[in-house]
């Protein structure tokens, strides 16, 4: 009997753990507003090719992001605002909502899906989180974390992280289909300090559904908590 | 003697018009469902063909494993160059460029905003230059019902079945949605110059046809083409010479570890069109079989019934001191006419009606709905000089057979007994 309940304990104990881990890894990764130019290198079966952006975020609600180079992506610009999503296409001169199915299609050729786009940043809203081990990766002590959705209707029903144990922030994620399948994995590198937060500054993503060498998201610089006017979430700012 | 056998058919019509119209009737049917195989068969691969498969295409490799899923982030670069090889290593094939796509139609109102969108199947063709046979290909001209072909850069077909559910017409704007050759989503207006019907359940439902130019510039293909198709100089496919040229084409390139090296597939190895190909040559045979078979049956009792009503006649004659052998060659010269009668009869009904429906078809649309093969939903007989003969197969040869296989009792009556029988 003193065992079934020193087994209990520690079991609470270790599930307070995991809901703790996650939310210091949001703490550090989450922010009321930001402000990211990133580039995005497509590596694809014949060739690369690399995509700059910068884009403007609220919170996990609003976000504008507009395409800077190379020349045929320039100028293009995507607002989601909550659950909805549009894209401005200045060769066309036309705005288009993504929804349904058009929102699993690939962003700009990447690893990464539209929907990925629609994704929440704070793990803790969405997710029951489970310590399932530790692990070293890339010489750095982590957690294993197992995530799994509260809710149906999620893009990804289960995840597994691997949490830096030191500065709480994600080392590793593969995502898994409601199946169980895996879609997709993330390793994320050069984990920077920026004010009182650790961030990873640059993320390989790879959609294990299709070939290629993955996708690698680099921040060329990042600022939180910026002001930023709020036009920039209007649509009237996808034509400007 | 023919000249008196032939009068004595004429003068004894009991002999002549019933199995004159018993053979008639299977000769005509034959003929029928030979046109009509070779017809509604041969359209299919021939539609498909000139849709879709080609008589032979050239991809890439890695573009051939999922050619069904159109991905076109593998199709051919340097496409101009390999179009130029194969003009130089099979001049007397017709070789075209395409590029297939999928996406979405959006279509705007007044203030840019959707209005309708539908999903899209399309076409690149070369449809801009001087002489473009792929507009004659695909009969686009024949198949507008309103507008007009495209004729500048930036113009596209669509159907009009499609161009109704959307509400758009020629003269209107819509953007078309889709993947570039890198995965990237793309947007790319074009200008409704007219409207198709196509006849194919499968491609009305939503197809946009547009110059491959335009559509390299939609999805960033810089002389790429998803495919290369080759087309015959006579105008049909022709299983053989496909895979000939197919296998000495992938010959030259065997070598190659490039996932991306070109490849030729014969329409054969294309798609479900393998076991179609096999079914059409197969069926076309089987049918012509069958009904060898069937008329045999048919006429060797007629033969024996018509025996069994001489039974008299023939006693008397064998009676009368008329040899056996004689009378067993008369009947047979008999049906020889009798065959060639009704054969040349039969013909003559057969491809006429054949004629009538090559001409005017049959409406089947009714039936096509929701069909993913491309058939056509007008059903039309073809006929071939193999219809001007095959009927005489069993309207002359299963006539004779019958008439042999009856006049064998001949032989069997015992002369010293046929008194006694004719006396009963």
């Amino acid at each position: 009997m003193a065992i079934l309940k020193c087994l209990l304990v520690v079991s609470a104990s270790i599930a307070q753990d995991a809901g703790e881990i996650l939310d210091r890894v949001d703490r550090n990764m989450y922010s009321d507003t930001k402000i990211v130019e990133s580039s995005m290198t497509i590596h694809g079966r014949r060739s690369s090719r690399t995509l700059v952006s910068v884009t403007y975020s609220a919170g996990d609600e609003k976000a504008f992001t507009e395409y800077l180079s190379p020349p045929r992506e320039a100028g293009t610009k995507m607002l989601k605002l909550e659950n909805q999503l549009w894209i401005y296409s200045p060769s066309t001169d036309r705005v288009i909502q993504i929804s349904g199915h058009m929102l699993r299609q690939s962003l700009m050729g990447s690893d990464l899906s539209y929907e990925d786009m629609m994704e929440t940043s704070r793990l803790t809203g969405v997710y029951d989180a489970e310590v399932t081990g530790e692990e070293i990766v890339d010489g750095r002590q982590a957690w294993m974390l197992e995530l799994t959705a509260r809710e149906e209707g999620v893009t990804y029903q289960s995840r597994k992280v691997w949490i830096d144990k030191e500065r709480f922030v994600p080392l590793r994620e593969e995502l898994f289909a409601r199946g169980g399948q895996l879609l997709k994995r993330t390793e994320l590198y050069d984990v920077k300090q920026i004010g009182d937060r650790w961030f990873p500054t640059r993320v390989i993503y790879r959609d294990m559904l299709r070939q290629g060498e993955g996708t690698e998201f680099k921040i060329e610089s990042i600022e939180f908590d910026a002001g930023i006017p709020e036009h920039y979430f209007t649509r009237a700012a996808l034509r400007q | 003697m023919i000249r008196f056998l032939v009068k004595g058919l004429v003068r004894d019509r009991s002999r002549s018009v019933l199995p004159v119209i018993v053979v008639s009737l299977g000769v005509m049917l034959t003929i029928f469902l030979h046109a009509y195989i070779t017809g509604f068969m041969g359209d299919t691969i021939e539609i498909n063909a000139r849709f879709s498969y080609g008589h032979v295409k050239v991809m890439t490799r890695a573009y051939a494993l999922e050619m069904d899923q159109v991905p076109n982030d593998l199709a051919m670069t340097e496409a101009g160059e390999m179009l130029a090889t194969l003009r130089d290593m099979y001049p007397e094939v017709e070789w075209s460029e395409r590029i297939r796509f999928g996406g979405l139609i959006d279509v705007p109102d007044e203030h840019g905003e959707t209005r309708a969108q539908g999903p899209a199947m399309g076409l690149g063709l070369d449809l801009l230059s001087p002489a473009p046979v792929e507009a004659e290909r695909l009969n686009l001209a024949g198949s507008l019902v309103r507008g007009s072909l495209p004729g500048k850069p930036g113009e596209a077909l669509i159907s009009e079945s499609f161009s109704q559910r959307l509400g758009v017409g020629p003269g209107d704007s819509f953007t078309f949605i889709g993947s570039s050759m890198f995965g990237g989503m793309v947007m790319h207006n074009f200008t409704v110059a007219g409207t198709l019907a196509f006849g194919v359940e499968a491609m009305d439902r939503g197809m946009v046809i547009a110059g491959i130019e335009d559509v390299r510039i939609a999805l960033d293909m810089d002389d790429a083409a998803g495919e290369i198709v080759g087309f015959f100089p006579e105008g049909f496919y022709n299983e053989r010479n496909a895979v000939r040229m197919s296998d000495s084409f992938n010959a030259v390139y065997k070598d190659d570890p490039d996932e991306f090296a070109p490849v030729m597939k014969s329409l054969s190895r294309q798609g479900t069109m393998g076991p179609y190909v096999e079914l059409t040559r197969v069926w076309s045979w089987y049918i012509t079989l069958v009904f060898i078979i069937a008329m045999s049956l048919v006429l060797w009792n007629a033969g024996l019934l018509g025996g069994l009503r001489r039974y008299g006649e023939i006693g008397i004659r064998l009676a009368m001191g008329e040899e056996k052998g004689h009378v067993y060659r008369t009947m047979i010269w008999e049906s020889v006419f009798i065959g060639i009668v009704g054969s040349v009869i039969g013909t003559a009904f057969g491809l006429v009606i054949a004629y009538i429906i090559q001409v005017h078809g049959i409406d089947i649309s009714g039936m096509m709905e929701g069909a993913t093969l491309m058939m056509p939903d007008t059903i039309r007989t073809r006929i071939t000089p193999m219809d001007y003969w095959i009927g005489f197969i069993p309207g002359l040869f299963s006539t004779v057979a019958g008439t042999m296989l009856a006049g064998i009792g001949i032989f069997k009556r015992d002369t010293a007994r046929l008194f006694k029988e004719l006396e009963t």
